[in-house]
């Protein structure tokens, strides 16, 4: 029996901002992590992280994480994760801030 | 203090130039980011979490009034309005973009300030003991020796590329403030039996995953032999140290693996080689170094006012009595202006506290200002007289906690806010253990107590060496944080020793409070510190204070 695939999102730092952001499906880089593509097979995240990894002048440190469907669109599993997708916690500074709307 | 030379200048505006050429080769994709990346971090440029993070060298914590005001306006124009001062006597802008790095380079170059060498396996920013020319207790002022040592350090051609990073700390008083214990090299001075200064010259410090306390190689090494005698040091490590294994890089790893006795030989033969070398000219530039740090013109003036002050105002006396260190002149003290008011982040500081210290510098502290290893600020000379201005200036902006020393003056690295090797976060740990004995209003009955948090085993935050140290890891994906007890930073230097398992991020305040308890129950009295009682009793008090109620709660 094989092991299930974990789902996994895209994700990278902008290259001249630095902040993070996300891959969705339709090959734009998002700083909401819900509305990354949520991959659920292998192969295809190896391409997707392939296609991200080739934009050189866009982003720095493409990598997979894993992330979970939620009610609004893929949700991170790992804390790291989640304070990449926040924000510090002494300040609301980051996309905590930058995209309250 | 030092002013740059005009090859100094010209040197970091050349640095500044070729960055900045470098950055838009990288925005128009000359260079790709396996390219980029060392030329960053050879200019203190990160990138951490959610931005770049950009360090900035503070030779020996010795900063200006005219260059803390540009690190406010850097603050200002390209960040997000302060900064955070390190253990490395560093201060990082946590949020710059990439193309506006040239522009803030530029304009540290204009207040003689700098961001080479804080990154990379290389000579690092030298720390020192941040009461230098000021302490009661001061043989000599170390830094300039500190300083000789960065100029010869700065692109030293042979030592650009080192098995690893390369860290050294100084200290002109026997009481080391400058936790020379735990650097590549530490160098204490002390005198000979004729009276004369010179170093006892430590190796093999370190902290991170494998904490050690440094070896002394050379009791009493003659001050005028000190550069020729570093460089034997180094470039015995640069031959023998381990390239081929990154966490055994570290010349730390290889006087352990060499054996002191051995190691010792080898940095004495090519001492040997070395010496003869040194004309004369590193003396000479010596002598240049120290006419700058001169000691400033001190005020003779009555104390009285001071005196009166005391003992009328309980709000001064209690910031008195922890915030200020004995001055080789009676009439002056020296002021820790506390960067820690309980909650806020250890180390931050505002572009307007920023702003206000560097008057107060001007105003009472002949121009001088210190950022210190524990992430505070100090004013090393301010005549007794003005210390009640000074400090109800500090109120103003909330820079008069009076907690130097004690239980919430706490280090603590950025952690998981901010950096990307961090396991777990740090900054939050520190601001509730702050305000939880803030509220329990017992922080002055416990005495000197120091903590010191680490996101990490790289151990920024120090934690090996705090009497109470804190250890933040990921233990399948929740954050867990280990307790040390025992460390000691000082001139009896101490690594901590684990208590046991750890504790939840939820579980870690009231850990410390159990610990904490444990010791005010066990202590002789007041005057027995934390460290102390720790010698004294051990381990196993503390242990049962906080594992012994376990089980009940499991089975609850």
């Amino acid at each position: 029996m094989s092991r299930r695939y974990s789902p996994k999102v895209v994700t990278a730092n902008r290259l001249r901002e630095g902040d993070v952001v996300y891959l969705t499906a339709d090959d734009q880089w998002s700083p909401h992590h819900h509305e990354a593509e949520l991959i659920e097979d292998e192969a295809h995240a190896q391409m997707r992280l392939l296609h991200a990894s080739a934009q050189k002048l866009t982003v720095v440190g493409a990598y997979l994480a894993d992330a979970k469907a939620g009610p609004n669109g893929p949700e991170p599993v790992h804390f790291r994760e989640g304070f990449r997708a926040r924000g510090p916690s002494n300040y609301a500074h980051g996309k905590q801030a930058d995209l309250r709307s | 203090m030092y002013s740059y030379s005009d090859f100094d200048e010209s040197f970091v505006r050349s640095r500044v130039a070729q960055f900045t050429q470098q950055v838009e080769r990288r925005l128009d994709g000359s260079l790709t980011e396996e390219e980029f990346r060392p030329l960053r971090l050879m200019n203190g440029l990160y990138l951490q979490l959610h931005a770049y993070m950009l360090r900035v060298a503070i030779p020996y914590g010795t900063i200006s009034p005219r260059q803390m005001r540009q690190l406010a306006y850097i603050a200002d124009t390209w960040d997000k309005g302060y900064g955070h001062f390190t253990t490395r006597q560093n201060i990082q802008f946590n949020w710059p973009k990439l193309p506006d790095v040239p522009a803030i380079l530029s304009a540290l170059a204009d207040v003689e300030m700098h961001a080479i060498q804080t990154s990379g396996n290389c000579v690092r920013n030298v720390t020192a003991d941040h009461f230098a020319g000021a302490a009661a207790d001061e043989i000599e002022d170390p830094r300039p020796y500190a300083e000789l040592l960065r100029q010869w350090s700065t692109d030293h051609p042979e030592f650009q590329f080192l098995p690893r990073k390369f860290k050294i700390a100084i200290t002109g008083a026997p009481n080391d403030r400058a936790v020379t214990r735990a650097h590549d090299i530490g160098l204490r001075m002390v005198r000979n039996a004729a009276g004369e200064p010179g170093f006892e010259v430590m190796v093999g410090g370190g902290l991170g995953r494998t904490p050690m306390i440094a070896h002394t190689v050379r009791e009493f090494l003659p001050v005028a032999d000190l550069l020729p005698y570093v460089e034997a040091v180094l470039s015995v490590y640069n031959i023998l140290g381990r390239r081929d294994n990154k966490y055994k890089a570290r010349i730390k790893i290889t006087v352990h693996e060499t054996g002191k006795e051995e190691i010792t030989r080898m940095i004495e033969e090519r001492f040997a080689e070395l010496r003869p070398l040194f004309g004369g000219n590193d003396q000479r530039l010596l002598a240049d170094i120290r006419a700058a740090f001169a000691p400033p013109a001190f005020r003779n003036a009555p104390t009285d006012a001071y005196d009166a002050f005391y003992k009328a105002d309980a709000v001064f006396r209690a910031w008195a009595d922890t915030n200020l260190a004995p001055h080789r002149n009676d009439q002056y003290a020296i002021v820790t202006i506390s960067v820690k008011a309980h909650g806020q982040t250890p180390g931050d500081a505002t572009s307007e506290q920023m702003r206000l210290m560097a008057d107060l510098a001007e105003r009472y502290g002949h121009s001088d200002l210190r950022i210190s290893h524990e992430q505070n600020v100090i004013l090393p000379h301010v005549h007794k007289s003005d210390l009640p201005a000074l400090h109800a200036a500090l109120t103003q902006v909330g820079l008069a906690t009076a907690n130097v020393g004690l239980i919430s003056d706490i280090i603590a690295c950025p952690g998981m806010d901010y950096c990307a090797l961090a396991t777990a976060r740090s900054i939050p740990i520190a601001t509730q253990i702050a305000e939880r004995f803030k509220a329990l209003d017992l922080e002055h009955d416990i005495g000197p107590l120091k903590i010191k948090i680490s996101g990490c085993i790289n151990a920024c935050g120090h934690h090996h060496v705090g009497h109470i140290g804190i250890l933040g890891l990921d233990r399948a994906g929740v954050e867990n944080y280990q307790i040390t007890l025992g460390g000691d930073g000082s001139e009896t230097a101490a690594i901590g020793d684990k208590t046991g398992p750890g504790f939840a991020y939820d579980e870690i305040v009231p850990a410390v409070e159990r610990i904490v308890r444990a010791y005010l129950a066990q202590r002789q009295g007041p005057e027995e510190t934390f460290l102390m009682a720790f010698r004294r009793l051990g381990m196993d008090p503390f242990k049962a204070a906080l594992y012994e109620n376990e089980g009940a709660q499991d089975a609850a």
